[in-house]
């Protein structure tokens, strides 16, 4: 197709790659990536996502955007309030780059739909703020041989993963949610904003090393990083054959939902509940 | 003896089990904790099963659900 002049002046930093240059820009103009959630992990992704080029991007939440989002959720603006994260994030994509067209979908995933929206996408990106969600986006993308980067973010600390097809996935290190209750309290937790950015840039630039074939991803391990000392590592992971979804004698053959372990408590501080959305962190 | 836990060495008793381990270094909450020994991970019913050995690497690896403010 040959990238226009503009193109190339656009993206020279990205040409300038030798691990990129004109043929990886095309590549990525021509990829399609679905992040689910446009929250604290969402939009740093998909502002990068958007930037760099990736010329298809799709956004599912079903959230609008609270006053309480907008210190760690800077896709979206003070004007935002009370709109549908999609419409918002949608809006900032296209004054970032003209080049990417982008496909929102103001809904939850759920196991109904799950199979049918992952299907048109090359690469997901688990950017949501509760775990029956992540378990979902799992399951689909190990049982649709979908590759998808996993990102979870509290306080001062930040985790993610990458699967392809054949490596290790969530399940293999979580063969579940946590039981309900064993998860802090709304009022307990909190985060400093910026995590979101730093694990959110490292969930991006994963997504561009795949679309690109560059170097080694987070497959087979697990990076976490604790923000209060600015310590970071990174832990191997096997595929463990007691998975439930990938293992030798999986449990899970089809989709189904989880209940949402809390926020749907009493909570002692009422303000709470406007952070209990369901996706985006 | 001397393990590893997420890197670090740490002088335990001899024959710590991992529900043990986990209570010693002040896990509150095992149920947030996959444990990882030895590059393979536990099933949680083998927490107080299995025991810990010299020289062994331990990975305390803890969910994290996101930054909604509840996780």
């Amino acid at each position: 197709m040959g990238l226009s002049e503009e193109q190339v002046l656009r993206y020279s930093r990205h040409i300038l790659l030798k691990d990129v240059g004109g043929v990886g820009q095309e590549k990525l103009l021509g990829s399609r990536v679905l992040i689910v959630g446009a929250g604290g992990l969402g939009s740093p992704i998909a502002l990068y996502l958007a930037a760099g080029g990736v010329g298809h991007i799709g956004i599912i939440d079903d959230d609008a955007v609270d006053l309480t989002n907008l210190q760690r959720q800077i896709i979206h603006y003070s004007a935002d309030v009370g709109r549908p994260k999609v419409e918002s994030a949608r809006e900032k994509i296209l004054q970032l780059n003209p080049d990417v067209e982008v496909t929102t979908y103001r809904q939850r995933l759920t196991a109904e739909n799950a199979f049918d929206i992952l299907r048109p996408w090359d690469f997901i990106v688990e950017g949501t703020d509760n775990f029956p969600t992540k378990f979902l986006v799992n399951d689909a993308c190990v049982l649709s041989g979908k590759p998808f980067s996993q990102g979870g973010i509290l306080r001062f600390e930040g985790q993610t993963m990458t699967h392809v097809p054949g490596s290790a996935c969530y399940r293999c290190v979580f063969d579940a949610p946590p039981p309900k209750g064993a998860v802090p309290s709304c009022s307990e937790a909190g985060v400093l904003g910026a995590i979101a950015g730093m694990l959110g840039t490292i969930q991006a630039t994963e997504t561009l090393r795949y679309l690109l074939g560059i170097g080694k991803l987070l497959v087979d391990r697990m990076l976490f990083f604790d923000a209060r000392d600015m310590e970071m590592r990174t832990v191997t992971l096997k595929r463990n054959p007691a998975c439930p979804v990938c293992g030798d004698a999986p449990t899970i053959r089809e989709l189904r939902e989880y209940e949402q372990p809390v926020c749907d408590l009493p909570t002692p501080v009422a303000s709470i509940k406007t952070v209990s959305s369901r996706s985006g962190a | 003896m001397t393990v590893k836990i997420n890197g670090k060495p740490e002088t335990i008793p001899d024959g710590t089990p991992v529900n043990e381990l986990l209570r010693l270094k002040g896990v509150k909450m095992p149920e947030m904790v996959s444990v990882q020994l030895n590059g393979d991970i536990l099933a949680r019913e083998s927490f107080s099963t299995t025991t810990v050995n010299d020289s062994d690497e331990v990975e305390f690896l803890y969910f994290m659900g996101g930054g909604a403010g509840w996780a």
